[in-house]
């Protein structure tokens, strides 16, 4: 199939950016949206002697979560529950026209077309998103035990694979989402317990600080999740912060 | 030889890492405080021990290419993690282990190093649970396990089909909190492009910034590389497309010997290769063959649908050839099998490079929400990849590239031959022998990352608490920046028609066709041959975009690709010397009647190590000669 290509060029991050449209044939259904991107760049320079389109990606399943592209309006496109690496172009058909951006958010500042620096969610763990255990003090394993329903739902939340869709859907570019599920994380162990107050109170208050907008419930963020993280945990934060205090 | 000196300690297996501990030589906490340490790479083994180090006292500087190091290609780790608990009570022990490693690796694997993998195997798990790892639990709260190829016990720790990402978060979150601390500094987006090195010693690197293009230096009294495998050697692989073989290169290059680099484990339930446009592959957890069945059409080219082939036509080839094992034998007889398959024509889909990986009677025996809790993350990754619901039709898989065993040769300190310079997880080649047992990575990067090294790096660093900071502005750091600069400008300057991702392909495909799976003597000689016209084409024809001092991918990819063809050549040269099969390591011409690897432990019961000579010079090869005092090597049976 053939497309058109709307996509955000900006040469570094004090560049003004903006649009470029590209036409790009002989698309196939196939194709990973990533790999129409690579072929995209192929061609800008081999046949046109552009420069290439910049965006991150790694793993490519799914997992690492260094990609992630605002595509028609929604992050990580049209299809459900799948990272920006996932989605495939079977989602678009002929004579289609992508628009496609980086994640807009005062917290995820562009450096360069479609790749931006989220190291605020880093600063974010950093604040206090782990269980202070040396190497080497640890009880042994089962001398733990952990409900089974809990240890679940902290499995449920753990999975958060921090790619930032949650800040890039919400109209506040709010960091709840992934915090919460941190926050949930460790809130649901016994051996997150010990902190959790403390964790609480420094994760918000990192949060705010990063310039990080408020939660409003709109649900976006739970909406467009590639790992389906729930809403349930932004509830539990807020539960854990009133406790803190 | 006596370059390479293992290191290993005296006395019976089991007391040798205790006596190794008690004689170290310790760096007291307030010399600690002026040492410095970089850490190169920090997924489940590079985090790990930054954090550990850093609890420990001294500076850490790590060093990633991605935007954080909570991406590295752990994350991407699926099954599980071993440990010797025994909380099934299935007779599971250190030994055991210990045994079933060496035996998977097919007896090419130090006996001293895997026993101590085995021996701490325990106190990873007892961490990573402290630190809030959700592995999977019973209803009683306790803790879940399952089994795994090539084992007949259970004592894999998972967390469903997440376990590298779960427990990376844990050494990623234990390395943020010593960030926060001040006791770690990170470094993302850099690409180590040198080691640097004074009278003889690791004392640096040299760092690409991959924001703006500046070269840096960076110094430290020593240096850890936790760079991962270099599996994306054949293009195609299970890995993280940007995962590569840079930073081992570079310190090859600067002396340190490569071991067994020919030992590259190809993976053999990976989705199959769909299109040509394809970028990477996608790993389908080996733990699924615990309920899963793998079979072919017992009719050549039978094209029928799977649900249409009925029982009696169907060949469950490897509950038929290794029938106390059956679909949980080791990896590479697992992918030879499926290769061999396919390759007679009875392979399934529209390329025939596939068998089926079924779960119809896992589904009718456990029930679908059972199968679902198990595997239902991986169940979902396949249908979102491959469009195919595996709860109602058999997945298609067929084998990949997927990890190294070999790496940078280490002694028993998992120092490099080069003094300070360390290597721990997949970079270094001491533990997996000729081939990896599944869910032994993680545990051997954590252990590696937790527990040993924290300990072994004081065995050097004690005799470095005289030596002051290590400062940057010296000839040694200057030349090396200076050759960086230049590979750099070299690469940018050639101007030719081909991308970079050209040659990456065209050199995975030699690899995979002549050096994958199968392997036998013309065709690596041809290999050869074709590698080195191939690098000379790259150096006159690749065409890199973009600019040096700028953002640039391109430039990025090339880099690596650069030194992919010395590695590549490295693995060729490996199996060329290696006259025998073991392992995934299999020669055509050495094998037993029934098609199975065929050892000469007389002539090749050695860690091949081999040493730089100069650009396009033939590497000297140096043996580690293995020693076997507690096993027997056998012929590995999974019948």
């Amino acid at each position: 199939m053939n497309i058109t290509l709307k996509i955000w060029r900006q040469k570094n991050k004090d560049d003004k950016g903006g649009f470029v449209k590209y036409q790009l044939d002989n698309v196939s259904t196939e194709m990973t949206f990533l790999e129409m991107l690579d072929y995209l760049n192929e061609k800008l320079v081999h046949e046109d002697n552009d420069e290439p389109v910049a965006f991150d990606s790694d793993c490519r399943e799914g997992i690492c979560g260094a990609c992630g592209l605002y595509i028609n309006g929604r992050p990580n496109g049209p299809q459900e529950g799948v990272t920006t690496c996932q989605l495939t172009m079977s989602a678009f058909k002929d004579g289609d026209t992508i628009t496609v951006e980086p994640w807009r958010s005062k917290s995820f500042p562009v450096m360069k077309d479609l790749v931006v620096d989220r190291t605020a969610f880093d600063k974010l763990i950093e604040a206090g998103g782990y269980i202070s255990v040396n190497t080497g003090a640890a009880p042994e394993a089962n001398s733990i035990p952990v409900k089974k329903q809990n240890a679940d739902r902290a499995f449920d939340a753990g999975i958060c694979i921090g790619c930032g869709t949650c800040v890039a859907s919400c109209k506040n570019a709010s960091a709840m989402l992934f915090v919460s599920a941190k926050i949930s994380q460790l809130a649901l162990l016994p051996q997150g317990k010990v902190e959790a107050k403390e964790r609480a109170r420094n994760l918000v208050k990192t949060m705010d600080e990063l310039g990080f907008g408020n939660c409003s419930n709109t649900g976006a963020c739970e909406a467009e999740c590639p790992k389906d993280i729930k809403l349930t945990n932004i509830a539990r934060l807020n539960r854990e912060y009133y406790k803190a205090y | 030889m006596a370059k390479l000196d293992s290191k290993i300690p005296e006395g019976p297996l089991s007391e040798k890492w205790t006596k190794h501990q008690a004689s170290i030589k310790l760096v007291n906490p307030a010399n600690k405080k002026k040492l410095d340490i970089i850490v190169v790479g920090a997924g489940a083994a590079g985090s790990s021990a930054a954090a550990s180090l850093a609890e420990l006292g001294y500076n850490v500087k790590v060093f990633v290419f991605q935007d954080s190091s909570r991406r590295a290609h752990s994350i991407a780790s699926q099954g599980g993690i071993n440990a010797t608990k025994n909380y099934k009570n299935d007779s599971d022990s250190d030994f055991r282990l210990f045994y079933d490693m060496i035996k998977g690796g097919d007896f090419r694997a130090r006996e001293a190093n895997v026993y101590r993998a085995a021996e701490i195997s325990n106190n990873i798990i007892d961490q990573y649970v402290a630190q809030g790892v959700p592995f999977a639990r019973e209803y009683s709260g306790y803790l879940s396990n399952r089994s795994f190829g090539g084992v007949q016990v259970s004592r894999t720790f998972y967390a469903q089909g997440q376990t590298g990402q779960q427990c990376t978060l844990a050494a990623y979150q234990a390395l943020a909190r010593q960030i926060k601390a001040g006791k770690a500094k990170m470094y993302a987006r850099r690409d180590m492009l040198d080691l640097v090195t004074i009278d003889g010693k690791a004392r640096g690197i040299i760092t690409r910034n991959l924001v703006n293009g500046e070269i840096e230096r960076h110094g430290a009294h020593a240096v850890v590389l936790a760079t991962g495998g270099f599996g994306t050697v054949y293009y195609l692989s299970t890995l993280a497309i940007n995962s590569n073989g840079s930073a081992a290169l570079a310190a090859y290059k600067k002396g340190a010997l490569m071991a067994n680099p020919s030992m590259a484990q190809i993976h053999p339930t990976c989705v199959p290769v769909l299109n040509d446009y394809q970028s990477k592959l996608t790993l389908m957890s080996e733990s699924l063959r615990n309920d899963g069945r793998v079979w072919v059409p017992k009719e050549k080219g039978d094209k029928r649908p799977a649900s249409e082939i009925k029982e009696e036509e169907r060949d469950y080839y490897l509950e038929r050839k290794y029938p106390a094992f059956g679909n949980l034998v080791p990896r590479d007889v697992a992918s030879r099998a499926a290769k061999e398959r396919c390759d007679e024509g009875y392979g399934v889909g529209e390329t025939g490079l596939a068998v089926y990986l079924d779960f119809r009677d896992a589904i009718n025996n456990q029930g679908k929400e059972t199968i679902k809790a198990k595997y239902g993350n991986l169940f979902d990754l396949y249908k979102k990849v491959t469009s195919i619901d595996p709860y109602e039709e058999p997945m298609r898989i067929y084998p990949a590239s997927h990890y190294t065993m070999g790496g940078l040769w280490v002694d028993y300190n998992l120092m490099t031959t080069i003094p300070g310079l360390y290597a721990i997880g997949e970079a270094n080649f001491s533990d997996h022998g000729a081939n990896r047992l599944g869910a032994s990575s993680l545990m051997q990067c954590s252990g590696d990352g937790y527990f040993i090294l924290p300990v072994t790096i004081g065995d050097f660093l004690a005799d470095e608490i005289r030596t002051p900071k290590i400062e940057t502005d010296t000839p040694e750091f200057e030349k090396a920046e200076k050759e960086a600069k230049d590979k750099i400008n070299r690469l940018m300057s050639v101007n030719g028609k081909q991308s970079p991702t050209s040659f990456h392909k065209r050199l995975g495909l030699i690899l995979w066709t002549y050096s994958g799976m199968k392997r036998n003597e013309e065709g690596l000689k041809k290999a050869l041959a074709e590698i080195k016209e191939l690098k000379e084409e790259f150096w006159k024809d690749v065409k890199v975009a973009g600019k040096a001092d700028d953002m640039n991918h391109e430039l990025e990819k090339a880099a690596r690709i650069a030194d992919f063809f010395d590695l590549a050549t490295l693995i060729v040269t490996d199996a060329l010397d290696r006259k025998e099969s073991c392992g995934a390591h299999f020669r055509e011409e050495y094998q037993t009647e029934e098609g199975e690897p065929q050892r000469d432990d007389k002539n090749f019961s050695y860690v091949s190590a081999w040493e730089y000579k100069g650009e396009d010079e033939e590497p000297e090869l140096y043996k580690e000669k293995l020693k076997f005092e507690f096993v027997t090597p056998i012929q590995r049976s999974y019948k």
